[in-house]
């Protein structure tokens, strides 16, 4: 368990320096956003989903993701770039004209199941692919990725009564609450507490983890038995702008690019990480 | 077009037969209704094939995104739903999840146009043409009649293509008298043949089309009758064909004025030719509420109106 946390932990950093480059390259992104769910990003694809093969990205066995909040497309380019999905050179066109490394998630792209973007719609996209699961008795697992200033949408709610009246236990949602939206906190913004309770009494099983930015703590929740005829919601109370000293907790991070400066220190101290865990290792 | 016995049986009705058939040879066909099975005339299919059915409750955005998420996993997805919601409710969900995630997706906009007359604008979906025919990957069509819900229904069912159709809700007069003829999704068929005036219709204003070119004839104008059951992809050739060889073309359509049939009519025309060109639709205002025949009568989508309006643009 040590050993697969801390190989986690330095493909997560991995996986923050490429989307440190990739902003870099395109002159735009989503930093905030995507350093808030690096680690749940990192704890799926390296460790949860199953059958995630760039060799067969078609296999009907494989476990889907859907990134609902679409916007932290840089997270998902850098990951999917290490898995070998495409060739991580690819990653110095996103952005630009004609690029299939958009600003959000794009089919065009293999690994991508689905288009998202617009947000609240990755929960109901997801039931819809459960629901085929169930009725092809297929054991495929289905992941959403939400963020919670989305929360907002009703559509979001639609979804989640539905997962619950299918009874979708091979679903898993997570919700990444770092607490922060473009405009301010979320909970000013549009208050949705108490989550767990929500998700609750619309039927879900609900785990909430007060560091979703721990590894540790990330795959104890996925790997926490599922209740039968119950989908699964994991709250994970993230970091906006985790990893990053000058931009966690900072609203105007949102979607923001670093400066020469704020780069170089960052690729920095990523190294600095880097070089302790792999001592430790 | 040789009909005269009233048609009792609706095409929602033909519809559930052809899914129920279809369904049954193919286990993928799936068909998602939101509270709607009884209005869609679908309790047959939902107690046939109940695996093949999944209710989503009220709930229209989901229904969409439900059905393209269904469809992503190898399903066939049919949503069916008032056209008044889902062609506006739901449309970012079908312009994303469906359109642009290219999932194959039928979304089936049930008592359409002026269907629900009596029930006001809320109910009415007279823009969902223009709505839907601007989103790039989706097919946008209408039935005719009983018949050509069969033979579009039998298509959309092998299709792969994510696609609107609109019924009606009440029994529409038959224009064909049979399924024995070639039905082709994008392909025009010309009803009736004739040389002064073009009369382009779509769903159920075909028939007065062609009772309108049948009083016409009466008056030794022959007019040539195009039923244009797909809006997208638009059958320009016809169009263009018909702008050569009549003096006019009036379009006639259950649809605002603005964005529907004829606006689609009106784009081949202004890129490719000048021919006089008459819109026939509903007015741009929250639609007077009557029954269908009311309402079509008011608004002209009738052979006395048209009629009208075909000798004004002879000059006769």
């Amino acid at each position: 368990m040590d050993k697969t946390v801390k190989t986690l932990e330095i493909k997560a950093i991995e996986v923050r320096k490429s989307i440190m480059e990739i902003i870099e390259y395109g002159q735009s992104g989503h930093t905030g956003s995507d350093m808030s769910c690096t680690d749940i990003l990192t704890t799926l694809y390296f460790q949860v989903m199953n059958n995630i093969d760039p060799n067969t990205p078609d296999n009907p066995d494989r476990d889907r993701y859907i990134q609902s909040k679409g916007h932290a497309a840089e997270a998902l380019w850098a990951v999917l770039a290490e898995k070998g999905f495409f060739p991580k050179e690819e990653l110095k066109t996103f952005y630009s004209f004609g690029s299939r490394l958009i600003g959000h998630p794009n089919n065009k792209v293999e690994g991508i199941e689905m288009n998202t973007g617009s947000l609240g719609h990755g929960l109901s996209l997801s039931v819809g692919i459960a629901l085929a699961a169930k009725k092809d008795n297929k054991s495929y697992h289905t992941y959403t990725l939400m963020g919670d200033g989305e929360l907002a949408e009703g559509s979001v709610w639609e979804g989640a009564m539905a997962a619950a009246h299918y009874k979708l236990d091979n679903l898993t949602a997570v919700i990444d609450r770092n607490g922060l939206q473009i405009t301010g906190k979320s909970e000013e913004v549009m208050g949705v507490d108490p989550l767990k309770e929500k998700f609750e009494a619309f039927g879900w099983q609900v785990i909430e983890i007060d560091d979703g930015n721990s590894i540790e703590q990330l795959l104890t929740s996925f790997n926490t038995a599922h209740e039968k005829g119950k989908p699964k919601m994991i709250i994970a109370h993230t970091t906006k702008g985790r990893g990053l000293s000058f931009a966690e907790n900072q609203i105007n991070w949102h979607h923001k690019v670093a400066t020469e400066e704020e780069f170089t220190g960052a690729m920095k101290s990523f190294d600095n990480q880097l070089e302790v865990l792999n001592n430790e290792i | 077009m040789k009909f005269k016995e009233k048609n009792s049986i609706p095409n929602r009705e033909v519809m559930c037969k052809v899914l129920l058939k279809e369904g049954k040879e193919n286990r993928d066909i799936t068909v998602l209704t939101s509270d709607s099975r009884g209005s869609a005339k679908l309790a047959d299919f939902a107690e046939a094939l109940p695996d093949q059915l999944v209710e989503v409750g009220i709930s229209e955005q989901n229904i969409v995104s439900i059905a393209a998420g269904m469809a992503h996993s190898g399903k066939r997805s049919f949503a069916v739903s008032p056209a008044a919601f889902l062609s506006m409710r739901s449309i970012e969900q079908v312009k994303v999840d469906v359109a642009y995630s290219d999932t194959n997706v039928k979304l089936v906009g049930i008592s359409g146009g002026v269907a629900y007359g009596q029930l006001g604008m809320s109910h009415h979906s007279l823009q969902d043409l223009a709505v839907t025919r601007a989103i790039p990957n989706l097919q946008v069509m209408m039935p005719a009649d009983r018949f050509e819900t069969e033979k579009m229904f039998e298509a959309l069912c092998h299709s792969d293509q994510p696609a609107y159709i609109r019924i009606g809700r009440n029994p529409v007069e038959d224009t064909y008298d049979s399924t024995d003829y070639d039905f082709e999704i994008g392909k025009a068929v010309t009803l009736k043949d004739g040389n002064d005036i073009t009369i382009i219709a779509s769903g159920e204003t075909v028939r007065p089309a062609l009772d309108t070119a049948e009083r016409l004839e009466k008056e030794g104008i022959t007019a040539r009758v195009i039923n244009m059951h797909t809006i997208k992809p638009l059958d320009r050739e016809v169009i263009i064909k018909a702008a050569e060889e009549t003096k006019a073309i009036i379009s006639v359509e259950e649809h605002s004025i603005y964005g529907g049939l004829g606006g689609a009519i009106a784009e081949t025309l202004s890129d490719q030719h000048s021919v006089p060109h008459k819109i026939v639709g509903i007015a741009d205002e929250p639609a007077i509420t009557g029954n269908s025949q009311e309402v079509f009568k008011h608004y002209g989508l009738h052979p006395d109106y048209l009629t009208k309006v075909a000798k004004n643009l002879l000059g006769k």
